[in-house]
């Protein structure tokens, strides 16, 4: 059975007709060409197909298309500014050689941008030891924070790296306009 | 038209040595850079692809009696039933591997059995799911165990020998005065790429195109273009982002035959075949399990008198693969006595093949384990009784080494990990709820050259150069490296390079595997900019061209050229529950000159992730009844998450290896996995008292 929905990919919107079985990853990569999720594995064990969904990250190979008709998506591809200008999480990527094959990169991207501001919101993790204090950006929040996303070339010293490095500075810029 | 063979001189390094930023980078932080099943591929009259869908055996040995599509044809949306008796013919069904379709046989389960065409992944999945298979099951083997029947191959992998025998080992061990003599063990592992394997065929009536999932394009269109019965140039096989491999996209493997075949079905339509998670634990290679009986024996001194190392692994009957995990002990130690031998157990199950590092991999963690055991049994430090067995010359070969470094890798790697400050005796030290540890282990891998190659200097306008050869980028960095290598050997900055790579139309590129990309193309790299300077000079005009075959600059004969390393753990066992954690692993190499310094990181930061993942979790679970890989998901089959790995650093030695290749390099691809599981086990025996000679070091080892 087939479904029309409207989403607002990467700031475009876009009506798409979908089968109701169709994930909303495929709906992404198969009917609107937006391949910058990845499939790795298509039963939400990988994180490759992390996007922001209505601004939280998402697994969208565990999400049906016609469930979220009207939802806002960015992809790591929306993340970068119309001029090409990278994100600061991309570029913190790109320093820190976060990715090799590039597989889990779009995925580990977009989960860094809604790690940093989960962790901005103050929410707890697995590893927070008090759960009403603030959330640190330790190396120990952002590995458990981040374990959702594989990365089987394992350049996961690199994703750290940057993650903090992103996180540091989204605190310094928001610390400067605090005091301005 | 055979291009000259030109044997290179070595380069003077300015952009090498530099960490320059991954050249496809942007694309990657983006995911702009698309992958086989992401190429916006239409026909001729713009026909949208269809989607394929494989069905597969479910019994282990037996016959298709037959295939029923009429419920999948008549679901919405489902185009064709490709099976055996519909099938294209292929023109060499000589790998039964890869001759899928054929006929009615079937040898493992899981194998190929038919493959759906639709309009959508949907229609094809559920049409895939609606094809009733009658088979008929015949009596089949698929438990590998210590009573399996074996032969000895006629070589392993790599075409090394099958046995060597030095000496009188047996009579040395028999006396010998300190000895080790256990049996250890790796599972079958698989090697889970991120991207899962996946192409885009079209088929025009005259040349097939193959956006592929491969670490060859070149070697992918040699093998499918005489089984489809075609010229090699009627097939082209791109690949120019490839999400990881690690082995498993080596060779080509049968979905590629599918996607192949399914194409030529139906002229001018292109076909997408993405391999679901489940399938690739059946259908695209795997690391087999190994059972390796080690046997040392010592002087009291830790001098090594004898040793053996005897090995033993399953293959598929319909194809044979023997890991050559007896092969490193030939080249590790000094011993005057020696014996290695590989055996293999030919089963009805899937075909085993390449994951990083095959034979060393598997190998080394048996052969550091027992030296681990030794240097118990002698009473001396780990690192210091590999320093008693260093050997003057190659065991093997009896060449001198080319560039053999691995005290020194051992020697620095435990001043930065602080050594010396270990506890002597296992089981010392406390905290908390957990028992800590410290182990080493060294690491090897071969210098390893691939003839063949080829590469293509063309100059541009503007003082540019365009440098073409089919290599392919699986994640290692090659298009980084190489263009830097380019730009040395042409004497001009990397970014007036512009490299064309991952196209089986250009000049003649090796496999990306056995750490062998870099070594190989740069080698046939510089060959061209060398021959195309000496043809056109320092000043040529737009367009001109030379085109070079790599000649062996490798310095193989007569030398023994080989990578080392020595890794170092920090393991921590939780004393009530077994958990293992890993919170410090350190590895330190001797790999040649370091092209680029961030890349070259990562390869072998990657590789000790991997050897950690092998370590602690990583275990394919047969199903005895008919060999069914029961953790074919990411899962069941665990491989190591963010979380896992703590503090984790790779170093090297200032190094520059002329004998290798033009660069002053060798190849980092593996070496970082090897030998990093045992320094994960000696670590865990230091820490408990509890010996684990198999992997991996699940947490009911570690409980009394
Ligand atoms: S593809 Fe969605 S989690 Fe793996
Ligand atoms: S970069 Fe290859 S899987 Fe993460």
């Amino acid at each position: 059975m087939d479904a029309e929905i409207t989403l607002t990919v990467d700031g475009q919107r876009r009506t798409v007709t979908v089968d109701t079985r169709t994930t909303l990853l495929d709906a992404l990569r198969e009917r609107l060409g937006v391949t910058n999720p990845k499939k790795g594995c298509d039963h939400g064990q990988c994180g490759s197909c992390t996007v922001l969904l209505d601004g939280r990250r998402h697994l969208t190979c565990l999400a049906l298309a016609v469930a979220h008709d009207g939802a806002e998506v960015t992809t790591a591809g929306g993340l970068s500014g119309p001029d090409g200008a990278l994100h600061p999480v991309q570029q913190a990527f790109l320093e820190h050689d976060g990715c090799q094959c590039g597989y889990c990169t779009p995925g580990q991207v977009c989960s860094a941008v809604g790690v940093l501001d989960e962790i901005r919101q103050g929410h707890a993790s697995h590893v927070s030891e008090d759960l009403e204090a603030e959330p640190g950006l330790t190396d120990e929040e952002v590995r458990e924070r981040m374990s959702g996303n594989l990365c089987r070339c394992g350049a996961y010293a690199g994703i750290l790296a940057a993650v903090k490095q992103a996180g540091e500075q989204a605190g310094e810029q928001a610390g400067q306009e605090g005091a301005a | 038209m055979t291009a000259n063979e030109v044997t290179p001189t070595p380069i003077a390094p300015r952009s090498i040595g530099t960490s320059l930023l991954r050249r496809d980078g942007v694309e990657k932080v983006t995911g702009e850079a698309t992958y086989a099943v992401e190429h916006p591929v239409t026909g001729p009259d713009g026909q949208p692809p269809l989607h394929a869908w494989l069905v597969t055996s479910t019994v282990a040995r037996g016959r298709v009696v037959t295939v029923d599509a009429t419920a999948a044809l008549a679901h919405p949306g489902v185009v064709s039933v490709i099976d055996h008796t519909n099938a294209p013919r292929l023109a060499d069904t000589s790998d039964a591997e890869l001759a899928i379709l054929q006929d009615d046989a079937i040898a493992f389960r899981g194998q190929i059995v038919a493959v759906v065409l639709a309009g959508t992944s949907e229609s094809a999945r559920e049409g895939a799911a609606l094809v009733r298979v009658e088979q008929e099951a015949e009596p089949h083997e698929a438990v590998f165990d210590e009573d399996s029947p074996t032969y000895a191959p006629e070589q392993v992998n790599g075409g090394s020998e099958t046995d060597t025998l030095d000496g009188d080992p047996d009579e040395a061990l028999a006396r010998a005065l300190v000895t080790v003599d256990a049996t250890y063990t790796t599972p079958h592992e698989f090697n889970s790429p991120m991207e899962p394997h996946a192409a885009t065929a079209l088929w025009d009536g005259e040349r097939l195109t193959l956006h592929d999932s491969t670490q060859g394009p070149r070697p992918v269109r040699g093998t499918l273009g005489p089984m489809l019965g075609l010229a090699e140039e009627q097939v082209r096989v791109l690949a120019p982002y490839v999400g990881g491999g690690f082995g498993s996209k080596g060779l080509p493997h049968a979905p590629e035959v599918a996607v192949a075949l399914a194409a030529m079905t139906v002229p001018g339509q292109p076909v997408r075949l993405a391999v679901t998670r489940q399938q690739m634990f059946a259908l695209t290679g795997y690391r087999t399990a190994t059972r390796s009986h080690v046997r040392f024996g010592a002087h009291p001194d830790g001098r090594i008198e004898a040793l053996r190392h005897d090995t033993v692994s399953q293959t598929s009957r319909i194809k044979e693969f023997a890991e050559q995990a007896a092969v490193p002990a030939r080249v590790m130690y000094a011993a005057p006595h020696r014996a290695t031998t590989h055996r293999v157990a030919e089963l009805d199950v899937a075909v085993p093949s390449w994951m990083r590092a095959p034979g060393e991999m598997p190998g080394m963690f048996a052969h550091e384990v027992a030296m681990d055991e030794l240097a118990l049994h002698t009473g001396l430090d780990p690192v210091e009784l590999r320093v008693r067995n260093e050997p003057e010359v190659d065991p093997d070969t009896g060449n001198p080494w080319g560039n053999r470094r691995l005290v020194e890798c051992l020697r620095s790697g435990a001043e930065r990990f602080g050594w010396a400050e270990r506890p002597t005796g296992p089981r010392a030290t406390v905290d908390g709820e957990w028992w800590v540890g410290t182990g080493v282990a060294a690491s090897t891998y071969p210098m390893l050259w691939m003839p063949g190659n080829v590469a293509r200097v063309r100059s541009l306008d503007g003082g540019r150069y365009g440098v073409a050869i089919a290599a392919t980028d699986i994640g290692t960095g090659a298009r980084t490296v190489l263009t830097q290598i380019a730009a040395d050997a042409l004497a001009c900055p990397p970014d007036a390079i512009d490299l064309d790579m991952a196209d089986s139309d250009l000049p003649f590129g090796s496999v990306a595997g056995g750490s062998s990309g870099t070594t190989s193309w740069g080698t046939a790299i510089v060959a061209a900019a060398q021959q195309f300077r000496a043809d056109h000079g320092d000043h040529p005009d737009p367009g001109v061209e030379t085109t070079a075959a790599s000649g062996q600059y490798a310095a193989m004969d007569g030398h023994a050229l080989h990578s080392f390393g020595a890794v170092f753990c920090e393991a921590r066992v939780h004393r009530y529950t077994g958990e293992v954690r890993v919170p410090r692993l350190l590895g330190v190499y001797s790999v040649g000159r370091v092209v680029n310094p961030r890349t070259a990181r990562s390869q072998l930061l990657g590789g000790l992730v991997m050897g950690l993942s092998a370590a602690l979790f990583e275990d394919g679970w047969r199903d005895p009844r008919t060999g069914h890989t029961v953790t074919q998901d990411l899962a069941t089959y665990h491989v190591a998450a963010h979380a896992d790995v703590k503090e984790i650093d790779a170093h090297w030695l200032d190094d520059v290896d002329e004998l290798s290749t033009p660069m002053g390099s060798r190849g980092i691809g593996e070496i970082g996995i090897v030998g990093t599981a045992a320094a994960v086990a000696n670590a865990t025996y230091h820490a408990t008292g509890v010996r684990v000679r198999g992997l991996p070091l699940t947490a009911d080892h570690f409980l009394e």
